[in-house]
């Protein structure tokens, strides 16, 4: 969980930082916290939610907090989603991972209006549009994630037959 | 990864202690309208109101135990007091007493100096003992020279005389009004003779001449005629001349008072022969 979180945030920073356009920008955080989420349960969720959160605050220099309490309700949200229906498949991952964007963006859009009247600002269309991304990218992380064993065990398996072959 | 879930009350409790957690933080760096942190401005609100009702709490705990204290303590003056009062009270009934004690002293001064004969104060002692007979008891005896058959007086008139062998400190004292007692007495606006007897509360006048002028309002004195009593004392007032002739019925009320006798003078000599004859 850990690790997902700090790989998520090292990624947030360095890569998402340098593609994000100036209409949509993709949060790997909270594809990190979904997924755990989906994968882990509510309680994971949640409290993955609440380090990663507030990891991000920390680093984005807003109010320590907002970001920690939109992703654990997200977190805990989509937690429960996953112990109440089956979300193995792909079109049912992105309801998800685009709901979970949607959550998470209106909570922390409407906590900073609570908190300083301007707050911050986004368009829908913003909103929508990170959210599919989110989803998208979110999709393709469980692909990969769960992929990754088998194709793994699939390269080594084709490695070694190339290497006895070569050796015959 | 497997899905582990708490039970959902653990669960519930632990999302709350979550978000109450988050906003705690918020709250610690949003400022309000006033520029007090939310943190401090709901810290401070929420524990002012615990202060609040702690300071109440613990005000009437100590309102009540000082009241209690109070209380007490006014309890304590209120017995005090109350003791004062009860004590002022009777040093006050003291002084009335003295008072009027000296008021019949001075009066039993001027009698005794005001008669003839020798006399001697004394204090009733003692009451009746018997409801059958009306007597007192006086603190003189046989060692102040008392003796039976000696005229008892006081301010207002006769009282009675000492019977029985006094005591050497005490004797008593049967009064005029005892049923077996009597004295020779006359009607000093019509000098009609005859015997005042008791009848255990007030008195008649008997053997008085049929034709002998008696009317209710005259003042009844002592003759002397009996040996006892000293002439010209008062007995009392004729109150109703009841009857005619010889079946007359003359009731006269004593001048003292008997149920209020506190001192009373001993007539130390018996009245003479001559004396009673005039």
């Amino acid at each position: 969980m850990a690790a997902a979180i700090v790989l998520a945030l090292a990624l947030q920073t360095t890569v998402a930082f340098t593609l994000a356009s100036q209409h949509a920008a993709v949060d790997l955080v909270l594809i990190a916290v979904v997924y755990l989420a989906l994968a882990a349960g509510p309680e994971a969720g949640l409290l993955g939610g609440s380090v990663a959160g507030l990891a991000q605050d920390a680093l984005a220099g807003g109010v320590v907090g907002v970001g920690g309490l939109s992703k654990s309700l997200v977190g805990f949200l989509a937690g429960l989603v996953a112990t109440q229906f089956i979300v193995a498949g792909a079109a049912h991952r992105f309801v998800v991972f685009f709901l979970a964007s949607l959550v998470n963006a209106g909570c922390f859009v409407g906590l900073y209006r609570v908190i300083d009247p301007p707050g911050v600002s986004a368009s829908w269309s913003a909103l929508l549009t990170q959210a599919l991304i989110n989803a998208l990218i979110g999709i393709l992380a469980f692909r990969i994630v769960e992929g990754a064993p088998g194709w793994w065990h699939h390269r080594r398996m084709r490695r070694s037959a190339l290497r006895s072959r070569g050796r015959i | 990864m497997s899905v582990t879930t708490l039970d959902p009350r653990r669960r519930t409790f632990l999302f709350a202690a979550v978000m109450v957690g988050h906003l705690v933080l918020i709250s610690a760096q949003v400022n309000t309208k006033s520029g007090v942190p939310v943190l401090s401005a709901v810290t401070f609100g929420a524990f002012a109101g615990v202060q609040r009702a702690g300071s109440a709490v613990v005000g009437a705990v100590t309102g009540t135990w000082r009241r209690y204290f109070a209380l007490h303590q006014t309890a304590l003056e209120n017995e005090t007091l109350k003791q004062q009062v009860v004590a002022l009270g009777v040093q006050l009934q003291e002084q009335r007493a003295l008072a009027e004690r000296g008021r019949r002293l001075e009066l039993l001064l001027k009698m005794q100096s005001a008669i003839p004969q020798r006399t001697l104060a004394a204090d009733v002692i003692a009451g009746d003992a018997s409801s059958f007979f009306r007597t007192v008891t006086i603190d003189r005896g046989t060692s102040d020279g008392l003796r039976a058959d000696l005229a008892v007086i006081a301010p207002a008139g006769v009282v009675g005389r000492v019977v029985g062998d006094p005591a050497s400190r005490a004797a008593r004292v049967q009064l005029l009004i005892d049923r077996s007692a009597g004295a020779g007495a006359i009607v000093e606006r019509s000098r009609a003779g005859g015997v005042a007897v008791g009848d255990g509360s007030g008195l008649r006048l008997e053997y008085v001449s049929a034709l002998a002028d008696v009317v209710p309002g005259d003042v009844v004195v002592t003759s002397g005629l009996d040996g006892i009593y000293p002439k010209g004392f008062v007995i009392g007032r004729v109150v109703s001349v009841e009857g005619a002739a010889t079946s007359r019925t003359i009731l006269v009320r004593p001048t003292v008072d008997f149920s209020a006798l506190e001192e009373v003078l001993v007539v130390l000599d018996r009245p003479g022969a001559g004396e009673a004859g005039g």
